[in-house]
């Protein structure tokens, strides 16, 4: 038996919007095998990792929690991908986004006023956009792949956050623990509903960021040409669009929104530094962003699935004790049933039985 | 053993695993495929490795294991890229992400083991001759195999037909199609070979580099054996030079860390990465070595007309 594709003369715009959840079925049964073979029952497994979390008004805040920052990340990465631009150094932008928005609380804590946290959101924009601009640079200017740079600065990135909480930013009343000292109040991002739980105001964020993206992209001659230039840069060329103008652009809105979430964790979920402010959102968003579609609305329901799969993480290891590393292993997993679904929007799929071409094959000798 | 012996020794221990991945990516991309997954079928060969070594007590089962799981591991990018031809910078991406969560839950009860260790060669005479003995004659077994690796993979791709083959299908699929090679069986094959190389270069990192199972214990290597494969302008034995290279950076950061220069050991830790960078911008800026050497076909998706 040979899988044979046949290019569709145009895309199936039904299998556009029904491949993300073919891809969520077949994770959730992958999983269901998975938790069989830790020798847990899969459903009850299963079911402490995406319907426990939902049944509480705290956790739902939870969930907004996690969400956030992977909206975010991922708003921005869909304006990369869709420009054909390999963007995979989100986590440190996201780590550069938050160590520059928190140096007004972390060295001068005595400056506390209304200013501080407005300051503080557009220095972690800049500190993100900033940090991306280094492989835009080096992609436009020395032809550089850019997936490689920007996964190597997240490296840079990580070491050079633990050294500053240990050393320059350590808090000097922390009992020598490796963090910075706690945002004062002025510099907390404030909870939206502070009554029904923690959910802040980086939520609304990813909110306000997802529909601007989407409008720049579906509404905008700019959004066109990041498509136009995406799937075919001469074309983009002849239009007189500008490709290394495009590269800076998307990496910088990308950055920037990474930075904004790196801030948004810090101040609004976190409150201080420390050596490890992100369970890989950065690349968690690299899923989010496929999974929904690379469409900025699309973003936010995929953002809410990651989101619930790192809250089903931890409820499922209090719960019955299956480790939280499974988590990454099912975020891995759903990116690639989504890529192997989205190969339906573009081709169908036929089954060829061998003996039968090979029997063609003969016929066609004699 | 002499000071600079022992440098040299622990440098070609760093640059081994770098090598073996780097080689194997070589042939996957000289075949027109990127696989981004190399640190993925790294990871997953290290914490398969340990735990065959330590479950049999025998490195070379180990060393089998991560071989055959890197491969089997590949398959899963093979057949998305080559079957369902998916994009292959997000397939890799995923592949990436995939193994480094699957091995950290295959390993979670592997870690703080202490793992089974391999002889280092032992040629009478010939090792204990001062200075150059132990750097030439008593190294680890995989060690010589990474140079055998070098020199066989050079070999078959510039002086055998089957390796022309592979790279006419690296240069131009539609060609090599056209004069009845099966492009898609061959990138297959690739692929697997890259990912059996991957996984003998995990498992090397935790059966030899440091002996014991650490989350994450690849650390950026499967992304720097990428970044070589760029770096030698898809040349083997330049690939051997660059992983040389970067096994000296490695070390000679440690050895600073060591000595204590008062610089932050996490500023110094940082410096095989951005090495990394330095030397990707100072190769890809001559744009005519890099055209003349990129193969033609990567990346790009391939469907057979029939």
């Amino acid at each position: 038996m040979r899988i044979e594709l046949v290019k569709r003369p145009q895309q199936s715009a039904l299998y556009s919007a029904l491949s993300p959840f073919f891809a969520l079925a077949l994770t959730l049964i992958a999983g269901a095998i998975m938790f069989s073979l830790l020798g847990k029952n899969p459903l009850d497994a299963l079911y402490y990792y995406f319907i426990d979390p939902l049944r509480e008004m705290w956790s739902l805040h939870e969930l907004a929690v996690k969400a956030a920052p992977l909206i975010l990340i991922a708003v921005g990465l869909s304006v990369c991908f869709l420009s054909n631009n390999w963007n995979i150094g989100a986590e440190g932008q996201f780590i550069i986004g938050a160590m520059a928005g928190s140096i007004l609380p972390v060295m001068y804590p005595d400056f506390q006023s209304w200013i501080v946290l407005p300051l503080m959101l557009i220095m972690s924009m800049v500190g993100g956009a900033a940090y991306a601009a280094i492989p835009a640079l080096l992609k436009t200017r020395f032809n550089t792949n850019e997936i490689l740079t920007s996964l190597m600065l997240v490296y840079v990135a990580q070491l050079f956050l633990d050294w500053m909480v240990r050393g320059p930013w350590r808090n000097p009343a922390g009992m020598n623990f490796p963090e910075t000292r706690n945002f004062h109040e002025y510099a907390v991002l404030p909870e939206i509903w502070p009554d029904s739980g923690r959910a802040h105001w980086g939520f609304v964020f990813a909110l306000v960021a997802a529909l601007l993206v989407w409008f720049m992209l579906s509404k905008t001659l700019r959004g066109f040409e990041v498509k136009v230039l995406g799937q075919s840069p001469r074309a983009g060329r002849f239009a007189g669009f500008s490709a290394s103008k495009m590269v800076f652009f998307a990496f910088i809105v990308s950055g920037a929104l990474a930075g904004l979430a790196g801030i948004s964790e810090v101040s609004g979920a976190i409150g201080q530094l420390r050596p490890t402010i992100s369970p890989g959102y950065g690349f968690a968003a690299i899923i989010v962003a496929f999974l929904g579609r690379l469409n900025p609305l699309g973003i936010v329901a995929a953002g809410l699935v990651l989101a619930l799969s790192y809250l089903g993480g931890e409820a499922a290891q209090i719960s019955i004790g299956v480790s939280d590393k499974v988590v990454r292993a099912f975020q891995g997993m759903l990116l690639f049933f989504v890529l192997g679904c989205d190969t339906l929007i573009h081709y169908r799929i036929r089954l060829v039985r061998t003996a039968l071409s090979k029997a063609e094959v003969s016929h066609g000798n004699a | 053993m002499g000071m600079l012996e022992a440098i040299l020794i622990t440098i070609a221990t760093a640059a081994t695993p770098l090598l073996i991945a780097a080689v194997g990516e070589l042939v996957v991309e000289r075949s027109g495929v990127l696989n981004l997954g190399v640190e993925g079928m790294m990871v997953m060969g290290a914490v398969t490795g340990f735990a065959a070594a330590l479950a049999t007590g025998s490195p070379w089962l180990g060393f089998l294991a991560a071989i055959v799981v890197g491969a089997l591991f590949s398959l899963l990018f093979a057949f998305l890229t080559l079957t369902l031809v998916t994009n292959q910078v997000a397939t890799g991406l995923a592949l990436t992400l995939l193994g480094l969560g699957l091995s950290g839950m295959l390993g979670e009860g592997f870690v703080g083991f202490p793992g089974v260790k391999l002889a280092n060669v032992y040629i009478p005479v010939l090792t204990d001759i001062p200075l150059v003995g132990k750097l030439f004659f008593g190294q680890d077994p995989i060690f010589y195999l990474s140079i055998l690796l070098t020199a066989g993979v050079a070999y078959f791709l510039f002086r055998t037909r089957a390796g022309l083959t592979l790279r006419s299908v690296g240069d131009n699929h539609a060609s090599a199609h056209a004069l009845g090679i099966n492009v898609v069986l061959i990138r297959y094959l690739a692929v697997m070979f890259g990912g059996a190389c991957a996984g003998l270069a995990g498992g090397y990192l935790s059966i030899v580099y440091t002996p014991q199972w650490v989350e994450n214990m690849t650390a950026g290597r499967g992304w720097i054996a990428l970044a070589l494969v760029v770096f030698a302008s898809w040349r083997p034995w330049r690939v051997l030079a660059g992983a040389y290279l970067f096994g000296a950076v490695t070390i000679g950061q440690l050895h600073a860390q060591a000595l204590g220069i008062g610089v932050p050991s996490q500023l110094l830790s940082s410096l095989p990465y951005l090495a990394t960078i330095v030397v990707l911008v100072l190769i890809s800026r001559n744009r005519r070595l890099t055209m003349v050497n990129t193969p033609a076909s990567l990346g790009r998706p391939f469907v057979p007309d029939r």
